[in-house]
């Protein structure tokens, strides 16, 4: 019996820590040690503080403790910057739970922004990852990067500049991308490999491509979907394509908005799509060839609702673009289609205010613009009224740690 | 010549394993398996002579037979057992390491014809799991203190090459020695340790069994001796997959480079990245048989650019020799 007091009195003791305690950090002298050892020191309750400033930081941060908080005073008055970094592959790593990160900016990180692995229940809020030089090949891959994690929240974030994804989940679930902002990156906001995901209220401008959510073969975590892409802005994202060509995303056609590519369960409404000369909404096949036989490489059951579309598919990337766009009266229709569907499901469906066309590929594992194309017009069926994803976006507890 | 200095070596362990004088300090198992993080490596008493590196009794020198690069540092290896306790063979798999046991190793680098200690990383088996400490050792090679936050040491490699050291942070421990969420050992795997090691530490009874090792990676320095494969692989197993493994920092890139693994798929063949961002160059796959030149895992290995460079941490040079290796089995696949 005193056995079961004292073990319960040891549990309450490790399960509520007695104060949480406050780590303040200063910029200037030192800031690579004094931080990087605040964030190492921290207890599980505790809360990291960066003063206003900026950080030079010559290496890497990274932070293992659950629990913690990390604020500083704004994505524009506390700044990390990374531009003298020597090593590691990304500016901040978190491999620890139930973390927030909150008001603070990184510039020029070598590699990848903030990286987040197996933290599940992590919120990123008002976080700005910038790459000072524009759109170029040299700079980072990931702006905000939390991979292999159930509950991610991502609010109020800022990302420009990645080579590869401003903001990009992956291998992730419960996942809420809303009000934040994406430009001049490769891809704006990707989800990758996830499920039960919202991409809400979001400004995707300038990126090559917008919103991309895909499968991809051959990883530890696959069969994506399940996910909504609503109300957000996918304006002018005509950066010309500027990722190394080994990427998946090298692929994207400069011009994309949103992008669906070998899910099951998407739904695409409400959307202000302007301005994206390949294509307004793309939902394809994955369009290489692939050996893994657990992987279903065709979208299944992608709804495109209601959306506000306008100059879209005026300079298209794509082969035969001069005899598309004569065949289609100047510019390309809102919605495009590769024509593939896995026998017995259905691909697509899209609601009659919007139009769209098809390749009309005859088989996956050919690329997307192939000699094989038979372009014509969409004919597709009509989503139900008030299609509805259920079990989508982060936890309610992830909601409860955002403040206004 | 090599040889005979590497079973001098092996001799040398073996003999310090199984003939240690009485007269030698013991570590502080207090401090080793304690709740505290002890500020200085003295604390732990690891060494009869630290500076020197002459290990304190139930202290055991090793060696791996291909190690890992770090920039060319010169890496003193020891672990050290509690009274009455025993290392657990596991086939050729990772020694089982008691409560109370830590590893230790010391990186060192050549300056001015004497070796210079640059930092002793230790590895603390507590109640509640491993514990990785860097320790950074002063100018005057008389202390070395512990440096959660890491640290940067200018040093000149055995190439010549003048570089900013990284002595990591805590968490950078883990980021190689994490697996599923846990630190764990990385080196003493019976298949990369002699045999004539284990059994010394075997015979001095440190060890439960001798264990069956069905292929022992090759040693590093006679290398020219074993399958292009082999060397390759092993080098492979030894500096990348503690993170390209399930369970490890680079899970989610789907890349198994251990060396039990033989599915060429998971090995890179003709593997896509995934999120390699930049990192892929213009290449498309991590390995395409027959052409180094065109795969992602050599041009990583010979970047040292962040964003770029693999491993991500622990390199500011190239490694010549691994990448010669690496590169001559892509060629011949």
């Amino acid at each position: 019996m005193i056995r079961i007091a004292i073990a319960a009195a040891l549990l309450a003791a490790v399960s509520t820590p007695a104060l949480a305690a406050t780590h303040q950090v200063a910029a200037g002298d030192g800031a690579q040690t004094r931080l990087q050892e605040a964030l190492i020191l921290a207890q599980p309750g505790d809360e990291v503080v960066l003063g206003e400033g900026r950080f030079m930081l010559d290496d890497g941060l990274s932070l293992d403790a659950d629990g913690v908080t990390v604020r500083g005073a704004g994505m524009y008055a506390t700044v990390l910057d990374f531009t003298g970094q020597q090593g590691a592959g990304e500016g901040l790593l978190v491999t620890s739970d139930n973390v927030t990160l909150r008001d603070f900016a990184l510039e020029n990180p070598h590699g990848d922004g903030i990286k987040s692995k197996g933290a599940d229940n992590i919120v990123y809020q008002r976080l700005r990852v910038t790459w000072t030089g524009g759109p170029k090949e040299t700079n980072g891959a990931y702006g905000l990067y939390p991979v292999e994690s159930t509950g991610v929240m991502i609010a109020d974030c800022e990302v420009s500049g990645a080579s590869d994804a401003g903001i990009y989940v992956g291998q992730s679930k419960g996942i809420t991308v809303r009000n934040s902002v994406a430009r001049f990156n490769v891809a704006g906001i990707e989800i990758e490999n996830s499920r039960d995901a919202i991409v809400e209220g979001n400004m995707v401008t300038g990126n090559t491509g917008g919103i991309l959510v895909f499968d991809l073969p051959s990883l530890p975590v696959m069969g994506g979907g399940n996910t909504i892409v609503r109300n957000n802005l996918v304006v002018a994202n005509t950066t010309p394509n500027f990722a190394p060509k080994g990427n998946i995303v090298a692929g994207v056609r400069r011009g994309t908005g949103v992008m669906v590519m070998a899910n099951d369960g998407v739904l695409v409404e409400g959307n202000t799509i302007v301005d994206n000369p390949t294509s307004g909404v793309m939902v394809v096949a994955y369009p290489m060839k692939f050996d893994d036989k657990t992987y279903n490489p065709y979208p299944r059951n992608v709804v495109v609702g209601e959306n506000i579309v306008s100059r879209v598919g005026y300079d298209p990337q794509i082969d035969g673009k001069d005899q598309l766009l004569a065949a289609f009266g100047g510019s390309l229709p809102p919605v495009l289609w590769d024509g593939l569907s896995q026998d017995g499901t259905v691909a697509l469906k899209v609601d009659p205010s919007m139009t769209g066309w098809t390749l009309g590929l005859a088989a996956q594992g050919g690329g997307i613009s192939t000699a094989e194309a038979r372009p014509g017009p969409l004919k597709v069926g009509v989503p139900a009224v008030g299609f509805a994803l259920t079990g989508a976006g982060a936890p309610a507890e992830l909601e409860a740690r955002l403040v206004p | 010549m090599i040889r005979a200095g590497i079973l001098g070596l092996a001799a040398l362990a073996a003999a310090t394993a199984m003939a240690t004088p009485p007269s030698l300090p013991l570590p502080n198992d207090a401090a080793i398996a304690g709740q505290a993080m002890p500020a200085t490596l003295a604390e732990y008493g690891f060494f009869a002579d630290a500076a020197a590196q002459v290990p304190a009794d139930r202290v055991t020198p090793f060696r791996l037979n291909t190690p890992l690069y770090s920039d060319g540092a010169e890496k003193l290896r020891f672990v050290y057992l509690p009274a009455g306790a025993k290392a657990k063979a596991d086939g050729e798999n990772l020694l089982g390491l008691p409560v109370g046991a830590a590893l230790i190793k010391t990186f060192a680098f050549e300056e001015n014809g004497k070796r210079r200690l640059i930092e002793t990383r230790v590895l603390l088996h507590r109640a509640d799991g491993w514990l990785a400490l860097p320790y950074l050792w002063n100018a005057e090679q008389t202390e070395a203190k512990l440096a959660l936050a890491g640290a940067r040491v200018p040093v000149t490699t055995p190439t010549g090459e003048k570089i900013d050291y990284r002595v990591p942070n805590k968490n950078q421990c883990k980021e190689c020695h994490g697996l599923n969420g846990v630190v764990t050992p990385i080196g003493p795997k019976s298949r990369n340790l002699s045999a004539e090691w284990l059994a010394g530490f075997a015979k001095a009874g440190r060890l439960d069994t001798i264990p069956a090792v069905a292929t022992r990676l090759p040693l590093w320095e006679a290398r020219a001796d074993a399958s292009t494969e082999a060397a390759a692989r092993a080098y492979l197993d030894v500096n990348c997959a503690h993170c390209h493994r399930p369970g490890a920092t680079a899970s989610n890139s789907g890349l198994d480079l251990r060396w039990e693994q033989d599915d060429p798929r998971a090995l890179g063949v003709m593997k896509r990245p995934v999120a390699a961002g930049r990192g892929a160059g213009d290449f498309l796959f991590d390995v395409v048989p027959g052409h180094p030149e065109q795969s992602i895992l050599a041009h990583r290995m010979n970047s040292l650019e962040g964003g770029v460079a693999m491993p991500e941490l622990g390199k500011a040079t190239r490694d010549p020799d691994g990448i010669a290796a690496v590169e001559k089995w892509i060629a011949g696949l």
